[in-house]
């Protein structure tokens, strides 16, 4: 059989693209390979930890379990989209490097996903909510305490109760 | 890359039927998070997919004309538990495909790739089978419709004839109206874990609320695909609201099952298990019908 190719369309962090892809490709291997967005990992590529996860029309999925040319139409949001205007960091990103959150670093993307997922809602989650939220990732450094923390200070920064964001 | 043969995407409904007559080889790819993971292990490596997933039309929660309530197949898991219909009428359900996997497989796992794996661990599968859901099936015949428990033919296999894809679950409405359910997956995680057994229970209770008009209890991992336990439903209908018809209840329910051996548990294990969960799961769905269980 002959490769078989696609053109798809899509938003990829605010903006318009499209790329002949290959039909076996994961969205991972088109966000790597075809637009250099390296912020989303090769992990496990079978569903299991989160490293990862992109956001697409608004809900978190595992790339590397989603077919790339299933994004034609789609808005793509990866970590790379969270940087400001200027190129500086956003404050869930700050909030990992402030509570320590990431040592190798290689499944914060991830995780970063999930939380702007989290704080997309924009409404307060329990402690336990945030846990069932963000347990779709693995981190094999941190022992998740670090996460959790940056996850609760910056939803509650977010909502404008700072204070209580100090744990 | 995928070890994916060819990929043909479905624009409808027909288009999908069109080509699987057109690829008897093509299987289908809804999520494809059982699929796709399957590919990676080699097992499903070079086929040919149809991709059903850009079909909207089968995306959603709705009432038929007769009250059903009607689940598209394409439907997610994360859509089904936010659904303002599965909320008021079947919260079980929601509460019970919340307990798959995580987040992310949640939002693009679909309740038909759940049920046409033909597994028996699927946690959507003994909610489903408890309430008497009815599978749409469409093929190049048209449509027809079955019980869930004659879709099951043994473990890994469901009644989809060449052509022919499941298009929706419906839950008719004498089987929802004033039932009231609760499911219990017992794993060894909380999260990204395959059930070791599930077990969904539902009941229906006198307007006094002191008689279980009827009760209706399925398992999954309790044998080789998802089960109505019948026996166990039979010894207590009709009886009242009491501790011990709970536990005559729970102690039926081994005549009902036959689970096996294996690596997550044994057998006898699982026996225990499945007589817990079902006092828990009755004594919750009692609870949730305004009913109240005395001791
Ligand atoms: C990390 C991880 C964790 C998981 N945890 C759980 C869990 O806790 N509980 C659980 O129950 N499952 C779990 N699963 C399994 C899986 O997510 C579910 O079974 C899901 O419902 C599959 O749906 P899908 O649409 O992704 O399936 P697909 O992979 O697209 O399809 C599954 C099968 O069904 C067929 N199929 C799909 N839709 C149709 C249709 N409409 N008509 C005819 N045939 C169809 C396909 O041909 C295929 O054989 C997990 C999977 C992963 C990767
Ligand atoms: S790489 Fe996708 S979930 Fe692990
Ligand atoms: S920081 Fe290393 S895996 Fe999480």
């Amino acid at each position: 059989m002959s490769r078989q190719y696609k053109l798809v369309s899509c938003t990829i962090n605010g903006k318009q693209v499209e790329k002949m892809v290959d039909v076996r490709a994961s969205l991972t291997d088109m966000l790597r390979d075809d637009y250099r967005l390296t912020s989303v990992k090769r992990g496990c590529e079978v569903g299991e930890c989160g490293a990862c996860n992109v956001i697409i029309d608004g809900e978190c999925f595992n790339s590397c379990i989603y077919l790339a040319v299933w994004a034609q139409g789609k808005e793509i949001l990866t970590l790379e989209g969270l940087a400001g205007p200027d190129g500086g960091i956003s404050d869930i990103q700050q909030a990992f490097i402030d509570e320590a959150a990431v040592q190798c670093g290689f499944c914060t993307p991830g995780f970063i996903m999930s939380a702007a997922a989290i704080l997309e809602a924009k409404r307060e989650f329990t402690d336990d909510e945030i846990r069932k939220r963000m347990s779709g990732n693995l981190c094999r450094c941190t022992g998740y305490e670090n996460i959790f923390r940056a996850v609760k200070k910056t939803m509650l920064q977010r909502l404008g109760k700072e204070k209580e964001g100090i744990l | 890359m995928y070890d994916i043969k060819a990929l043909y995407e479905a624009e409808s409904v027909e288009h999908a039927v069109a080509l699987l007559v057109e690829h008897p080889e093509a299987q289908i790819i809804a999520g494809g998070s059982d699929i796709l993971v399957k590919m990676r292990e080699g097992k499903c490596a070079g086929k040919e997919l149809v991709s059903i997933y850009g079909l909207d039309e089968m995306r959603g929660v709705s009432f038929e004309a007769d009250g059903a309530i009607r689940i598209g197949s394409l439907t997610s898991f994360s859509h089904i538990t936010g659904d303002p219909i599965i909320q008021e009428h079947i919260r079980v359900l929601g509460e019970a495909v919340d307990m798959v996997g995580g987040p992310q497989i949640r939002n693009i796992g679909t309740i038909g790739g759940n049920t046409c794996n033909g597994v028996t661990s699927a946690d959507s599968a003994s909610t489903l089978f408890a309430w008497d859901a009815v599978v749409e099936i469409t093929g190049p015949e048209g449509v027809r419709r079955i019980p869930i428990q004659d879709f099951y033919i043994r473990a890994g296999v469901v009644d989809l004839k060449p052509g022919e894809l499941q298009t929706a679950i419906l839950i008719p409405k004498k089987a929802y109206e004033g039932y009231q359910g609760h499911y219990m997956k017992y794993a060894m995680r909380n999260a990204m874990d395959i059930a070791t057994t599930g077990c969904s229970v539902n009941v229906k209770l006198s307007e006094d609320k002191k008689v279980m008009e009827d009760v209706r209890i399925a398992y999954g991992v309790a044998g080789p695909v998802p089960m109505r336990a019948s026996g166990t439903e039979a010894a207590v209908k009709g009886r009242t609201v009491s501790g011990e018809n709970v536990k005559t209840f729970a102690g039926a329910v081994l005549e009902d099952i036959r689970p096996r051996d294996s690596f997550r548990a044994s057998k006898e294990f699982r026996q225990h298990i499945a007589v817990v969960l079902a006092e828990r799961a009755l004594r919750e769905s009692i609870r949730l019908a305004g009913g109240e269980v005395d001791e």
